[in-house]
């Protein structure tokens, strides 16, 4: 219900306003000033690009198959869209109460890749075939060290739903469990009781510090996945036109566009949900002071559905802003040093890093 | 080998996180942005690399010098329409059509004496090359080049500027005065070699002692004293080129003669 419910109208939102923080951001980045004239500050700009995208000709090439060339943004943007359906969107507002939550994620965003060739395939043209077959070979490779950050968390949190993971960073941990305690670095030999204190000293990546580096896995990786600069080869418009969206015009290219910052948006959400304490509040309870209890509320009260959801998209906004930041900073990868970059630096990290936290889970134990 | 992996990464660590630092530093400068200082300003360059530097250009505008060479302005009052702008311009964006008057008609600011009317005075900027000669070989600094820089029109006919301020009424009239005045000066004395219906003859000759001969054309109606020695000052800067230019300009022409050759030479190959 939430998939369609919050996350179809926030998404469309998002884009909009994502597209224009986006080209004001790179502005600023650049010593512009970016969209002006359209609306105060050119805030309008992109609702004008919109219309201006829906009403041009949904063009199909005459040489192109028709029924997949159709079919693939939005196969493209199902498969992004489904992703959403497991995130939870407060305390008191699981997604699809699936318990392996993590793993469907995983598993439906990489049938993104297929609505990709598709794409590129059917568009029946050399530029398109080139940026989706990179897009193959780049999300299969990347796939692997994604995969293994997240078994990273998953070795601590002991569970693939992202409910459960959202609990466990926050004072409501004892809500799940009454049984179950939250110490500092999740250490219990170090005697010190945070399950009280909450706030950023119960999220995950203060919990295990070692999933800091953790983290800078996922995030590269999750570039890779959503083919975001700097390893946006499949798109590469310098070398490729625009790669497997070339042929594409109008509603149907917008479809793809929507896919992409909808990919974004999904994994900065996986990250938050995993490393940043989901939707709990940063501030810790200090003695009187009962921040966290504040910023928290009662799950399924109003308060408490608005503070979750406004922590939770928050930070998941300020990823999405990181990850610009990334893009308009670095410059596209070569194809072999993507590879390079996956394979022999990114995969061997992660595993070790894999090691290095299953141990700290035995030790958290003790 | 091992030493050269972990080099690799400790390198892409600090070069991106470098690379992160700068880029975070230009968001923050771009809370600012640099004001629009004319080049001769002494802030131009500090002014320059303060955040963003982009000129929102027709809300804002960059101030142009004073004596800016862009726009051709001819103050028609000062005109003595002698023709040598017209003669001067290598792409002829000047088109000058003058009616002699029978007397003086007035005086530019600078003391000429005004015998011709300017019937038309028509400068063409979609042709303008800018060079400023023009400017230069007006005598009485009547043609000059304004700071206006901005003069995009939506048909490109209005890029053709027309300074003369005649009224075809008075156009009609000055040609009939003048045709009558030639009658008259005919039979008085009709040892002249110019024809009866003068009228089209001579506006041509009219120009051409404006270039190479002034004084003498000039000399020929009334003052010698008072038109010569203001003429002269201007005359240093202006004998030379006439005398140059004059020649090259009729010499172009045969530079057309040429193209049928070619086209002999490709009928031979054909």
């Amino acid at each position: 219900m939430s998939t369609i419910l919050f996350f179809l109208p926030f998404l469309l939102v998002f884009t909009v306003l994502a597209v224009y923080a986006e080209r004001k951001l790179s502005a600023f980045i650049q010593d512009r000033y970016g969209p002006m004239e359209v609306g105060y500050y050119g805030i309008l700009q992109t609702v004008a690009d919109l219309l201006k995208l829906l009403q041009k000709e949904d063009i199909v090439p005459k040489a192109a198959s028709k029924k997949l060339f159709l079919a693939a943004p939005l196969l493209i943007f199902i498969a992004v869209f489904m992703g959403f359906s497991v995130v939870p969107v407060t305390s008191g507002w699981t997604g699809a109460s699936i318990h392996t939550g993590v793993f469907f994620l995983l598993a439906i965003i990489s049938l993104d890749v297929i609505g990709i060739i598709m794409a590129g395939w059917a568009s029946n043209n050399k530029y398109a075939v080139l940026g989706a077959i990179r897009s193959a070979s780049q999300i299969i490779s990347y796939e692997v060290p994604l995969t293994l950050s997240v078994v990273c968390v998953l070795v601590i949190a002991q569970s693939l739903d992202l409910q459960a993971i959202s609990y466990q960073q926050g004072i409501l941990i004892t809500s799940m469990d009454p049984q179950a305690k939250n110490y500092l670095f999740g250490i219990k030999a170090l005697g010190i009781d945070i399950t009280d204190v909450g706030g950023i000293l119960s999220w995950n990546i203060v919990r295990v510090p070692f999933l800091l580096p953790v983290w800078i896995i996922f995030f590269i990786t999750t570039l890779a996945e959503s083919n975001r600069a700097p390893f946006d080869l499949p798109e590469a418009e310098s070398e490729l036109v625009s790669g497997f969206q070339t042929e594409y015009s109008g509603f149907r290219w917008s479809i793809i566009m929507l896919a992409e910052y909808g990919m974004m948006l999904l994994t900065s959400l996986l990250g938050v949900l995993l490393f940043f304490g989901s939707w709990n509040t940063p501030l810790p309870n200090v003695g009187v002071l009962r921040l966290a209890d504040w910023t928290t509320g009662v799950p399924g009260s109003w308060l408490g559905h608005g503070w979750t959801m406004f922590w939770l998209i928050s930070k998941a906004l300020l990823m999405v802003a990181l990850q610009m930041w990334v893009r308009w900073t670095y410059p596209r990868v070569r194809l072999d040093q993507l590879m390079t970059l996956g394979w022999k630096y990114l995969t061997p990290m992660a595993l070790v890093l894999l090691f290095v936290c299953s141990v700290w889970r035995l030790i958290m134990t003790w | 080998m091992t030493t050269t992996y972990f080099k690799n990464v400790r390198e892409a660590a600090a070069t991106l996180s470098k690379g992160l630092k700068l880029t975070f530093k230009h968001i923050l400068e771009a809370r600012k942005s640099s004001k629009p200082v004319a080049i001769s300003d002494d802030q131009y360059f500090e002014e320059f690399d303060k955040g963003i530097s982009t000129l929102q250009y027709p809300h804002e505008t960059m101030p142009v010098p004073d004596n800016g060479r862009y726009r051709l302005h001819n103050e028609i009052d000062d005109c003595i329409v002698c023709d040598k702008c017209a003669k001067v311009c290598p792409v002829d964006c000047i088109e000058i059509e003058g009616i002699k008057a029978t007397e003086v008609i007035g005086k530019t600011l600078d003391g000429t004496p005004k015998r011709i009317h300017a019937a038309k005075f028509d400068i063409d900027m979609s042709k303008c090359c800018f060079c400023g000669l023009c400017t230069t070989v007006c005598p009485t600094e009547c043609l000059t080049m304004t700071k206006a820089y901005d003069f995009s029109e939506f048909d490109f006919k209005e890029h053709t500027y027309s300074f003369a301020t005649m009224t075809p009424l008075e156009i009609l009239e000055k040609k009939k005065e003048l045709e009558e005045f030639e009658a008259k000066k005919d039979q008085v004395a009709p040892t002249e070699d110019s024809s009866t219906p003068a009228s089209k003859p001579r506006p041509k000759p009219q120009p051409r002692p404006a270039v190479k001969e002034q004084p003498v054309a000039e000399g020929e109606p009334g003052k010698k004293a008072t038109v010569k020695p203001k003429m002269t000052s201007p005359k240093p800067v202006m004998k030379p080129k006439p005398v140059v230019k004059s020649k090259p300009v009729v010499k172009p022409k045969p530079v057309i003669k040429p193209k049928p050759v070619i086209k002999r030479k490709k009928d031979e190959n054909d």
